[in-house]
């Protein structure tokens, strides 16, 4: 991690293919460090942030007041930093009989700040959570007196995490877990409070700023989809070719413990949607080996989409582990014991994102907890699928080969898409593409799920989901439509597929339904556009090649002349 | 350590945390000789300071500091 003072030399080290970013901080200490930490630790991620900061202690002036400097501003991302220290002296200030009910008001307000600022902005809101500490009032006590202070600030840590999870928009920033990590004598310098009303050490500022801009990336679309693992010293101690089955640490056996650890953790995250994959320089029968006979593996071969073991380069090996995923480098994350393998890895693929490991297999697992790779802003019970789903897909290219024309082997997978409205089933899915798809996206609009729930109710828009499977199983929710409802036409406000679905005519039999829903009410015309970005080329041609004709930015379809393409995919 | 050690150190640190090359530091350097040292950079420049020295100011010495020199000679005098 940077040092405060090493973050405040990147800022102005902006170029213009940055993101630009507009942040409002309301804090009630001073703020003007963590605008800064922010500012420079964006650079490092391509994110030119604009920061407004009010005055501290104005928060509330800010938000009630409708034509404050916040509201002018138009904020991407609004930061509400209610600080501890500061919580205390209003506790303090409040009597005795009230004290129960503190954090429960704390709360109220909150929701208050919330509903006011979202009549406005379409902002997303965060917010700090608390970080504790004691007040050297009841002691330990203080766990039995629901009026203490450190009662009422765990109720509002705690009642943070109901209210994030009812309000969309609301993402709770974890300082707390920072603190507890880095031990509140280091988070916190009392100098620094009493003389300058800064409430978070400079030592504490840059971990911070990183938690914070790990939401606002996450939100932005920016996560990490797949874990790769190396195997030897990395999955198990020892080498599997070397010691062979019984001499690998997993378990009980020497270090083992701290291997399993990463096993579970790795499990964890597969269960929670991230793609798991292997990568090692091993015979390939010798890597299964411990996955097939090894009693205490916690990791299963079915836990893997894919496993490539051979002698080939890592880098080389990664690329075809891309390939067959079909996502971004930038999406995946290599865990490797060996300094020379990470540092070709990193040289090679600059995007794939190297932890440095400890030395120590047994630091491995705190230290990957603690790096937060994972940080997300979405989450459905389809996640849990992912893997069966890139299984399949790996098999399907391995069927793929044995067909030489591309037509014949659509037609044996036997394809049934279904197509319906947005619902509440599929809309935390829909939320999740809407913020996570950059290839296959036309005009790359991001929608929350709260905007997402207004679209399903909406007279003048139609939301749909795609959904697909074939013979070798489900793909889920593979695409989404957002049609705007004009008088006399549709225009295409959203198009989004994954890209898991690419070459398999999905696009022909989506432009036959949107033409028919668009016919049986009358409409003559279908109109869509292409926003460019840097990640969506691949669908630079989309409208052209499905026959619309270009006309001032914008691309049309006469439903008069269009005749329904050919496709390999029945409905369901 | 005499203070032209601590004279050299401090100014080491000022180029680094004001992030200007040109800063000569004297004894008699005060905050109105550098641009860059406002309100918050010298907060900055404490911390610095302390832990690069390994040493910790009170509040009530930093509020006293009028120029560099006082705060080598504090330096010098925990010594």
């Amino acid at each position: 991690m940077k040092s405060f003072t090493e973050l405040c030399k990147n800022i102005g080290k902006t170029s213009s293919d940055f993101s630009k970013i507009k942040l409002a901080i309301l804090g009630d200490s001073a703020t003007q460090f963590l605008g800064q930490g922010i500012k420079g630790l964006g650079i490092d991620s391509k994110m030119e942030f604009e920061v407004y900061e009010s005055d501290f202690g104005q928060i509330d002036q800010e938000i009630f007041n409708p034509s404050s400097g916040l509201f002018n501003f138009d904020p991407d991302f609004v930061l509400i930093f209610h600080d501890s220290n500061k919580l205390l002296q209003k506790f303090m200030d409040t009597p005795l009989d009230q004290r129960q009910q503190f954090g429960e008001s704390h709360i109220q307000n909150l929701s208050k700040l919330y509903s006011t600022l979202k009549e406005k902005l379409s902002a997303k809101l965060l917010y700090f959570n608390l970080a504790e500490f004691r007040d050297g009032v009841f002691g330990n006590y203080s766990n039995k007196v629901e009026g203490s202070f450190l009662y009422q600030l765990r109720k509002i840590n705690f009642n943070l995490m109901n209210l994030s999870s009812e309000l969309k928009d609301l993402f709770i920033v974890d300082i707390c877990s920072v603190c507890n990590q880095m031990g509140r004598d280091h988070f916190f310098n009392a100098r620094l409070y009493y003389q300058a009303s800064l409430t978070i050490s400079l030592d504490g500022l840059p971990f911070v700023a990183q938690q914070t801009l790990d939401i606002i990336k996450a939100l932005k679309g920016q996560i990490k989809k797949c874990l790769i693992f190396d195997l030897d010293n990395t999955l198990w101690g020892g080498v599997i070719g070397d010691d062979g089955l019984e001499r690998i640490e997993i378990g009980n056996l020497g270090s083992g413990k701290a291997h399993s650890e990463l096993q579970k953790w790795g499990k964890q995250l597969k269960e929670r949607g991230i793609i798991l994959a292997v990568c090692s320089k091993n015979d390939e029968e010798t890597a299964k080996e411990p996955f097939l006979k090894h009693p205490e593996m916690v990791l299963k071969l079915e836990d893997f989409a894919i496993f490539v073991a051979n002698w080939n380069n890592k880098a080389d090996n990664i690329r075809d582990i891309q390939k067959v995923l079909n996502i971004g480098f930038d999406s995946m994350v290599f865990i490797d014991d060996n300094p020379y393998e990470r540092n070709l890895v990193k040289e090679s693929l600059p995007e794939v994102c190297v932890p440095d490991l400890p030395e120590d297999p047994v630091d491995y697992i705190d230290f990957l907890r603690n790096e937060n790779l994972f940080e997300t802003s979405s989450h459905s019970g389809n996640d849990q699928k992912r893997t069966e789903q890139y299984r399949a897909e790996a098999e399907r290219i391995v069927y793929q080969k044995s067909f030489s024309d591309p037509g014949e082997y659509l037609s044996s997978l036997k394809m049934q898409a279904e197509i319906r409205e947005f619902d509440n089933f599929s809309i935390p899915r829909v939320a999740q593409l809407a913020e996570r798809s950059n290839q296959f996206n036309l005009r790359t609009i991001r929608y929350s799920e709260a905007e997402i729930n207004s679209i399903s109710d909406s007279q003048d828009q139609i939301g749909l989901t795609i959904s697909l499977k074939d013979k070798y199983g489900e793909y889920g929710i593979i695409a989404i439509i957002i049609l705007n409802k004009k008088t006399d036409h549709y225009f295409i406000d959203t198009w989004i597929m994954s890209c898991r679905v690419l070459k398999r005519g999905v696009e022909w039999f989506i432009l036959n339904e949107l033409s028919s829903l668009a016919k049986s009410k009358g409409i003559k015309e279908i109109r869509g556009e292409y926003i460019p970005t840097k990640k969506n080329k691949i669908v630079k041609d989309h409208y052209q090649s499905l026959g619309f004709i270009e006309k001032e930015s914008q691309w049309i379809l006469n439903l008069d002349k269009y005749q329904e393409f050919d496709n390999y995919i029945s409905k369901a | 350590m005499d203070k032209a050690e601590i004279l050299k150190k401090l100014n080491d640190i000022f180029i680094n945390t004001l992030d200007n090359a040109d800063i000569v530091l004297k004894m008699e350097t005060t905050a109105a000789d550098i641009e860059e040292w406002d309100s918050l950079r010298h907060i900055m420049l404490v911390v610095e300071i302390e832990k690069t020295m390994k040493t910790k100011f009170t509040s009530k010495e930093i509020t006293k500091f009028k120029n560099v020199g006082d705060i080598v000679n504090s330096i010098e005098a925990k010594k």
